[in-house]
């Protein structure tokens, strides 16, 4: 199995740990990954007000993946969203993939409209399948109850992103649980963390936190596990300004999928950059069955 | 006497100008780092942080950088080869030419006392550090005009850089050219070295150096007697061989003498070689005396900006530090091109053509923003928008060849740029573009923290009202049938939204909505309204609604539509005609 890599823009910069622990994971399942230093933003924080531009940058990053003849497999579930619906519409339309391709051809690139966009989740339940993880597994969360967060732009919208029951979604629970940790149930499980507002309305994207936050707690986690660095920066550094802020007390580290099951797979923490967190994650390792 | 002159002018004003530069760098101020630092402040912490730096540890790693990244540019190797190959040829040609050739009266000489500039190996050195040179610009114009690397845009700067070394380097092969073969140059050199009285003795010398040296007199030509050449080498080897190496090693010098051989006795008799000699001297004074106000001057600031990445530490340095290296930073800045062309948002420029968008010409930018030069509104709305159009992915930063933290100079400029109102309204500050700005929220003034996006509001406020004030009167309009037939073509939005038949279900997912407890007085319009104003082509109403910036964009309300109206891209789209509109109202 052999995908393009594609990271985006925050894990190089913000999210190192994702990045570490999915190649660290995805060495260990025999998934070849290949780096393409040309890609670029996927267009998603362009869509509000060009969408005609991000399209652009989507269309971009598809033609280089079709050059390598490779599938794209995204760590951000943004990133994901944007390069899947932007696959979509050239795919079903032509003359939009001739106006695209216009602009590509400047840079000898050309998009046909064959190019699959996969995230690592679906990737791992999907491609390589529960069985196979297992085999890799090496040791067991004990009693460590965490709160799933799926994760918009994975589930939705569904007719596009195939990726799971937008409504009753059971893929990363099933991941989570692969682990020998315990999914438990919270009703804002697929709620937008709230980071897309970050900086642009910074109150209503804490509000938006602080509800989840307070949500899994409550509902008995000790962890949110995420796969996707928007969520992992809004519930790890967006969650150190709150407290700070006096604006939630939930103290819920969030741990990203791919760490959770390095561990489980018996990489070293530092292997999955558990140390680069803003909130600590040291405590993990006590769950961890002897 | 003009020589000298005209050296300690240049001298001087290379002088002032490189303290008058260095001092730019500890009073300009660029963004919010260097507000509250006095020009002493921030020069008293610089000697303190360079002799923190040179009696610890950390001058290890000073040491490294100084040969890894000043002396064998390692950085610029990484990134591109050929570069590399075109730097270290100019840097290590003009260097070397430098000290052997315009500096042999103060260090050659010392070194070597038996110098002279005609004698092997300085003859052929000279040539060979100079054909460097000539290779390096020759790569530097393929690279920009014919391989035309992709972003890497050319400004007045470059092509005098380019012209003035190029000159420098082509007057001083021409003029050793011209003076090989100048006859004038000849009877000079035998007047003051040799002492033939004898008329056949000279002219046999003469036609040694005619056959031989690239020299060509009006009394012998080609071809020549073996007899005679054998009595003119007699000569030479008494007169001339003893501080003269033949002509011929100084091969590119020689080259040009036999290319201007037909032209070279009337080039003597118009005194060529004291033009050429002119020409030389003077464009080498003039590179001196501008080099602290050209790019040439990154010979030191890109030195200094290296230096500085390898000991300092955005999280530990002294905050005056920082603002320092922030303005030699500027100055550090070659305007090579690399941070253009790895820049993660570069599509937007080759779509949109906005230059200001590539972080190597945002330097150059912010080069004239620091020095305090007036900007039109229209520069300035260019540079607004380029700005924030940044997802701050930091590939400019870990690419850069001089070690310029381009990602916190983008910090530090980010607000106060984007908080400037005039030029027209710049919309993404109500993008995720924000999100940089919102995780550095504590390192950012908190007064001017909000401007960006209430500039953007208060932009979108004077087409639709609504936006600001979800109370505002609006006049009452009539269907727009235009607006709705516009949403319902455009092949990146939707038509769907005519199905909507105001069910609310969108209204109740929406997390936006559920996070206030009297959500239209901050929302103005809930998405089922927006569907429904939408489907009555009620314009100000559709695009006035302060939900469209609030949308997370969760795709929830898309998703549980029963009528299949694909409510978040409708939303997205709305989005787009209010931006556009906005912007072309402007």
């Amino acid at each position: 199995m052999k995908f393009a890599l594609f990271l985006g823009c925050n894990i190089p910069a913000r999210v190192p740990q994702y990045e570490l622990s999915a190649r660290a994971v995805l060495a260990r399942l025999e998934v070849e990954l290949t780096d393409i230093r040309q890609f670029n933003c996927c267009g998603y924080p362009l869509r509000n007000t060009d969408q005609k531009t991000a399209l652009l940058f989507a269309a971009h990053n598809l033609a280089l993946a079709q050059q390598e003849e490779l599938d794209i497999l995204t760590l951000c579930q943004c990133c994901f969203g944007t390069l899947k619906k932007a696959a979509h519409l050239l795919a079903a339309d032509a003359r939009l993939r001739n106006e695209v391709n216009a602009f590509l051809q400047k840079e000898n690139l050309q998009y046909d409209g064959n190019t699959e966009v996969k995230h690592l989740l679906s990737v791992l339940h999907k491609d390589i399948g529960e069985a196979a993880i297992k085999e890799t597994l090496q040791a067991s969360f004990k009693d460590l109850n965490i709160a799933a967060h799926y994760g918009c732009h994975a589930l939705r919208p569904s007719d596009i992103m195939q990726f799971d029951d937008p409504v009753a979604p059971s893929l990363v629970d099933k991941l989570v649980a692969l682990t020998g940790a315990k999914n438990i149930e919270w009703s804002q499980k697929l709620e937008c963390c709230g980071a897309p507002m970050t900086g642009v309305n910074d109150d209503l994207s804490m509000r938006l936190t602080a509800a989840k936050l307070a949500n899994a707690k409550n509902a008995g986690a000790a962890y949110l596990s995420v796969a996707c660095p928007w969520c992992q920066l809004q519930f790890d550094v967006v969650q150190k300004q709150m407290e700070a802020e006096g604006r939630s007390d939930a103290d819920l580290p969030s741990i990203l999928y791919p760490q959770l099951l390095g561990l489980a797979m018996g990489i070293p923490g530092e292997k999955l950059g558990l140390a680069l967190n803003e909130k600590d994650l040291s405590g993990i390792y006590n769950f961890i069955a002897q | 006497m003009f020589f000298t002159v005209s050296l300690y002018l240049a001298l001087a004003v290379f002088a002032i100008g490189t303290v008058y530069k260095i001092a730019t760098w500890f009073t300009r101020k660029v963004g919010v780092t260097g507000r509250e630092f006095t020009p002493v402040q921030r020069a008293g912490a610089a000697v303190r942080g360079i002799f923190g730096v040179l009696f610890s540890a950390r001058v290890i790693p000073l040491i490294r950088a100084l040969i890894l990244d000043v002396l064998l540019q390692l950085r610029i190797a990484k990134e591109d080869r050929l570069r590399w190959v075109m730097h270290m040829l100019i840097f290590y040609g003009f260097i070397l030419l430098f000290f052997m050739h315009a500096m042999e009266k103060f260090i050659t000489v010392k070194l070597f006392p038996g110098y002279f500039s005609t004698l092997n190996p300085f003859f052929y050195l000279r040539d060979i550090f100079g054909l460097m040179v000539i290779a390096g610009v020759g790569i530097a114009v393929f690279r920009r005009f014919i391989l035309k690397v992709p972003r890497m845009l050319t400004n007045a700067m470059d092509i005098y850089t380019i012209v003035i070394v190029a000159v420098i380097i082509l007057s001083g092969f021409l003029l050793e050219g011209v003076k090989m073969s100048s006859y004038t140059e000849f009877t000079d050199m035998v007047e003051e070295y040799s002492f033939i009285y004898d008329e056949e003795e000279l002219l046999a010398l003469e036609s040694y150096w005619v056959a031989g040296y690239g020299t060509v007199s009006p009394n012998v030509k080609a071809p020549f007697d073996e007899e005679i050449l054998q009595m003119g080498y007699e000569a030479h080897d008494m007169y001339c061989s003893g501080c003269h190496s033949p002509n011929k090693s100084a091969f590119v010098g020689y080259a040009a003498a036999k290319a201007m051989g037909p032209m070279a006795l009337a080039l003597d008799r118009v005194n060529g070689a004291t033009v050429l000699y002119y020409l030389h001297f003077l464009a080498c004074f003039i590179g001196l005396a501008y080099l602290p106000f050209s790019k040439m001057f990154h010979m030191f600031s890109s030195s200094f900006s290296l230096l500085a990445n390898a000991v300092m530490d955005p999280e530990t340095s002294l905050p005056a530090n920082i603002a320092t290296r922030q303005a030699l930073e500027l100055d550090a800045c070659t305007h090579c091109g690399t941070c253009s062309l790895r820049c993660s948002v570069a599509v937007a420029y080759e779509a949109n053509g906005n230059p200001m968008t590539l972080p190597g010409e945002k330097v150059g930018f912010l080069k004239a923003y620091a020095a305090g030069k007036s900007l039109s509104p229209e520069a300035m709305r260019a540079i607004r928008e380029g700005i924030y159009l940044c997802t701050n992915c930091d590939r400019c930063t870990v690419v850069c060849p001089v070690g310029i933290r381009l990602k916190e100079l983008w910090l530090s400029v980010r607000d106060p740029i984007a908080a400037v109102a005039d030029g027209g309204p710049v919309l993404l500050p109500l993008s995720p573009f924000s999100l940089f700005r919102g995780l550095n929220r504590h390192r950012l003034p908190a007064d001017s923290y909000e401007q960006p996006a209430n500039n953007a509001l208060a932009a979108m406020a004077t087409a639709f009202p609504m936006v600001q004030e979800t109370e505002a009167l609006i006049p009452i309009t009539p269907m727009d049938k235009n607006f709705k037939t516009r949403a319902a073509n455009d092949p990146l939005g939707s038509s769907t939204f005519a199905n909507c038949f105001a069910c609310e279900n969108c209204t109740t997912v929406c997390p936006v909505v559920n996070a206030y407890e009297n959500p239209q007085e901050t929302v103005g319009l809930l998405p089922h309204q927006i569907m429904r104003s939408l489907g009555l082509g009620l314009k100000d109403l559709a695009l006035g609604a302060p939900m469209l910036w609030a949308c997370l964009t969760c795709y929830q309300c898309q998703e549980h539509c029963p009528q299949g109206v694909k409510v978040t891209d409708v939303l997205y789209e709305l989005k787009n005609m209010a931006a556009k509109d906005v912007a072309a109202g402007s």
